[in-house]
């Protein structure tokens, strides 16, 4: 493959940086192993990575560093870690550096879904690797300046130093030249060894973003505004799948500011990523949109999913649940007869419902039509799935359409689906391009997401007369997330049992994983840690149960099961997904959960003494190739009240980039897991979903919030080891540490989600 | 109508019960003031209005003639509201932010009544506010590291 760049604009380069549109083909060298050769990681993604620093990097003259963020930031801070990277590598001063996001096109910046906690596992790397090509290119330029031997100067911190004889020349002044420079090839790279990085693993980095935020100045997508916009609603069917029959706007066009209404296409299930279809309200102002909605009087032809009610399909799932059969995911030895002929056994179910990612921002895109082309500025997590989508339902070429990534007022995988782009899109060609802020109200948000699955989890296990484990029956029953993009899919996928149900790697002689047939009734989509959730809950209540049952220290019997520090390859568990990445570089490694497991009780001071109506609850799970184990400390009032004095919970993520954002993460994922732990369910009934807003679809929010969360991140100094994800991992062990210390300070053990009022029952 | 924003006073042309959120965000641009729920169940929305902390999605802008609005953009003319912005940086408090305009006006009006806020204290001020990023144990700490400036008599 080519490896060279074309069409470059120098101009450009030292300008500054500008959305001009050059076309630069690099090559994608990951991608030009043979074909049939398994590709993973980065790689694999598609449209790869890119390192080239002319697309990341342009330095004013007056010395100002202009750092692409490609990844959507969306309060992990992204675009603060990988342009810090950058700076780092490239020693630029971080005080002088700006960030500007990149526009959807990964065939000029690489892979831009950001999503599966993997921002910085895969771009620390290429990043650095932008930052090294610039530092070098400045260093040649300064030695050509001076006419000195390359070997003479050095890079640091913004200028470039003549070490024998202590001249320097800052970036700024260097910029024209070094900009002339070829790029040098990725095999003389030189990387600055970690004893020398000013920002990387260090924990005084300030977020970038975060001075704006305060004073109220970023601009988030429901922040944009053009000229001459206009403002939209939607009123969506009730229920997925079904479609309008007729509406009556005269009361609607009534409502001082309504212009106008409109309709949308539905698209028949699958969703993908489709719009939903429905009666759009065009008005001056919002207020007057949702105004207008509520006038509107419509009728809905029914649909497939128009009988959808969780209480009946949860006895559905139950009862598959609990027949032997299904997909088997992985068999070993034989658990049924271990089961038949164990000395002791026992048997649970776990119910995970419906969630809500319920972003604070709700979906909002504003949409300018303008012919042949559109412009959308939207907060997605998928930028170039957004251009695509939008250019295929406005009939244009992915070119034609350009979409402006704002800042995302959070996501957890609901932006991840463009579907609100193409309303905006849509609504802006049917006004004959007129721009239009479309805006999803918070009813909408969550009574048309892209839903969290619904689960229920049956499990079982033998034991011997010693109680040592002899068998491990999972049975894992949850409509697939690729039901979203096939309606045909009734089994969980690779990319799910490979969350938490295969990838277990207990040390016990029989074990049958099994995967019923679930069919989805509403879109199903990707939630913060996705399958882990319920995966993690069940399995990681279910130890604390075992340890119960045979009066066992939890975190004894956990680390037994565990067994003894090993590397385990992925695919010998039937886990071919491995997060995407290979199962050389990643393998499952047990000394590793070991090992936080210990940190945590230790940290925790786990089996302290407590006072009646408060107890500890441990789990751990590995997911997105990262470790983690959490000690939950609960205190339970006589009106069955919880409350959460402290989380204590161990990471080992391998070497950390940022870890002052990798502990805010990690206390985010705290407190989202106990908040679908506590509160959290999304209910169908008539295939709507019975919650509209923070009042029926509640949130954990200051008062139920932990009062401490210590962060416990593993040392890890050796940045050529793989990185883990950060994202999400830190969610999955929360609800069953939660619901395990609830048990230990109740004897009440909660098997269903949420916990809500199940302690206040005498 | 006439209405105070942040000591400036602006000549709208809009409906009395339209909420001084939409008013603020669509009519005059001021785009720091969030939407999140439209019912009062969120708080990203909190203005204050004489001083006192509202939910600017549910209160019309009628309500507001002949009252003094302050939005995020002017907190920091507070002596409260510069405590609390330099405790937020100094805490790396927002994840993405969005709820954190709500939050900080919240917390200012909490310290502007109670310059010593116990945890039950700012648990009853700041529970209206949701973060679903999670960002409330630093939310409790800046308060405190506020407070603490404030009443050594520096503001951050
Ligand atoms: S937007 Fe006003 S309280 Fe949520
Ligand atoms: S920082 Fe994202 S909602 Fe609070």
């Amino acid at each position: 493959m080519k490896d060279n760049i074309v069409n470059i604009s120098r101009r450009n380069f030292v300008k500054g940086f500008a959305l001009s549109g050059f076309v630069l083909a690099v090559g994608l060298p990951g991608l030009s192993a043979a074909a049939d050769e398994p590709q993973y990681g980065r790689n694999a993604m598609p449209h790869g990575w890119v390192d080239n620093p002319l697309v990341f990097v342009s330095i004013a003259p007056d010395g100002t560093v202009t750092i692409v963020a490609h990844r959507s930031e969306m309060g992990q801070g992204v675009r603060t870690s990988l342009p810090m990277v950058v700076a780092d590598e490239m020693e630029a001063d971080w005080s002088r550096v700006k960030v500007e996001q990149a526009w959807g096109d990964e065939e000029r910046f690489g892979n831009q879904d950001t999503d599966g906690s993997r921002s910085v596992r895969h771009f620390f790397m290429p990043m650095r690797n932008v930052g090294a090509a610039m530092r070098m290119m400045l260093e040649t330029a300064a030695a050509a300046l001076w006419a000195v031997p390359a070997a003479e100067v050095k890079a640091q911190n913004h200028e470039v130093i003549h070490q024998p004889s202590g001249r320097r020349v800052g970036y700024g002044e260097l910029a024209e030249s070094a900009a002339e420079l070829p790029v040098p090839d990725r095999d003389n790279f030189t990387y600055k060894p970690a004893s020398e990085f000013r920002y990387i693993g260090k924990t005084g980095n300030k977020n970038i973003d975060g001075e704006a935020i305060a004073t109220g100045t970023t601009e988030y997508g429901m922040d944009v505004r053009l000229d001459n916009m206009v403002y939209a609603v939607v009123a969506h069917p009730p229920a997925y799948g079904e479609t309008l029959k007729s509406y009556d706007d005269t009361e609607t066009l009534k409502v001082p500011g309504v212009i106008k209404t409109l309709t949308l296409p539905s698209s028949p299930p699958p969703a993908m990523f489709n719009p939903l279809g429905g009666v759009v309200v065009v008005a001056e102002n919002t207020w007057a949109a949702i105004q207008g909605r509520q006038k509107l009087k419509i009728e809905w032809n029914t649909g497939p999913n128009s009988d959808y009610e969780s209480e009946a399909f949860r006895e559905q799932m139950k009862q598959a649940a609990n027949q032997q059969g299904g997909k088997v995911l992985r068999s070993q030895g034989d658990a049924y007869k271990a089961l038949d002929n164990a000395a002791a056994t026992l048997s649970a179910d776990y119910y995970i419902p419906h969630l809500a990612q319920a972003p604070m921002e709700p979906p909002v895109a504003t949409a300018h039509f303008k012919g042949d082309s559109c412009d959308v500025w939207a907060p997605t997590q998928a930028p170039q799935a957004s251009r695509d989508t939008v250019a295929k339902w406005l009939e244009l070429k992915p070119e034609q359409v350009m979409i402006h990534v704002t800042l995302l007022g959070g996501g957890f995988g609901r932006k991840s689906k463009p579907d609100f782009l193409v309303e905006a899109a849509l609504t802006s060609r049917a006004l004959d391009g007129r721009p239009v802020k479309l805006v999803w109200t918070r009813e909408d948000d969550i009574q048309h997401s892209y839903y969290h699955t619904v689960s229920f989890e049956h499990l079982e296990a033998a034991f011997d007369e010693h109680g040592k484990s002899l068998a491990w029956l999972h049975r894992t029953v949850a409509p697939s997330i690729v039901s979203t993009f096939d309606a045909s899919t009734i089994h969980q996928q690779a990319f799910e049992f490979g969350m938490g149900v295969v990838n277990v790697p207990f040390a016990v002689p029989n074990i049958q994983l099994e995967n019923p047939a679930a069919e989805a009734h509403t879109r199903i989509g990707w939630f913060r840690s996705v399958s882990n959730i319920p995966h993690a809950f069940a399995v990681q209540s279910f130890i604390a149960e075992m340890a119960h049952q045979q009066q066992r220290d939890h975190k004894t019997v956990l680390l037994e099961l565990i067994g003894p520090d090993r590397e385990i390859d992925p695919r010998t568990l039937q886990d071919e997904w491995n997060y995407g990445e290979s199962p050389e570089l990643y393998p499952l490694n047990t000394g590793r959960l070991r090992r936080v497991i210990e940190q945590v009780t230790d940290k925790a001071n786990w089996g302290k003494q407590l006072p009646a109506g408060q107890g500890q609850g441990l789990a751990a799970h590995y997911s997105f190739v990262t470790y983690v184990a959490a000690v939950v400390e609960v205190a339970v009032n006589a009106d069955g009240e919880v409350s959460i004095p402290q989380i204590d919970i161990a990471v080992d993520c391998g070497p950390q980039v940022n870890p002052e954002r990798i502990r805010s993460q990690i206390e985010g994922a705290c407190i989202m897991g106990v908040s679908l732990a506590m509160l959290g369910e999304i209910s169908f009934k008539d295939g709507i979903a019975v919650q509209n807003n923070f009042d029926g679809y509640q949130v954990t929010r200051m008062d139920g919030a932990p009062a401490k969360i210590n962060v416990h991140l593993m040392p890890s100094d050796d940045y050529d080891q793989p990185l883990g994800g950060v994202g999400e991992p830190g969610m999955p062990p929360i609800a069953p540490a939660l619901c395990n210390a609830i048990f230990a300070a109740t004897q009440k053990r909660i098997r269903n989600l949420p916990v809500r009022y199940q302690l206040e029952e005498a | 109508m006439k209405i105070t924003i942040n000591e400036q006073v602006h000549q709208i042309d809009v409906p009395d019960e339209m909420p001084i959120l939409w008013a603020l965000r669509d009519v005059l641009g001021m785009t720091g003031t969030k939407f999140g729920c439209g019912k009062s169940l969120c708080g990203a929305c909190t203005v204050m209005m004489d001083g006192q902390p509202i939910r600017s999605c549910v209160t019309p802008v009628k309500q507001a003639e002949n009252k003094n609005l302050t939005t995020i953009e002017a907190v920091s003319r507070q002596p409260a509201g510069r405590a609390i912005q330099a405790a937020w940086l100094d805490n790396n408090v927002p994840q993405c932010g969005y709820c954190q305009s709500g939050q900080i006006v919240s917390a200012t009006a909490l310290l502007n009544s109670n310059s010593r806020p116990t945890d039950d204290d700012i648990n009853n001020a700041m529970s209206g506010n949701i973060c679903r990023c999670g960002t409330y144990t630093r939310i409790r700490d800046a308060i405190k590291q506020a407070a603490k400036n404030l009443e050594a008599g520096h503001e951050g």
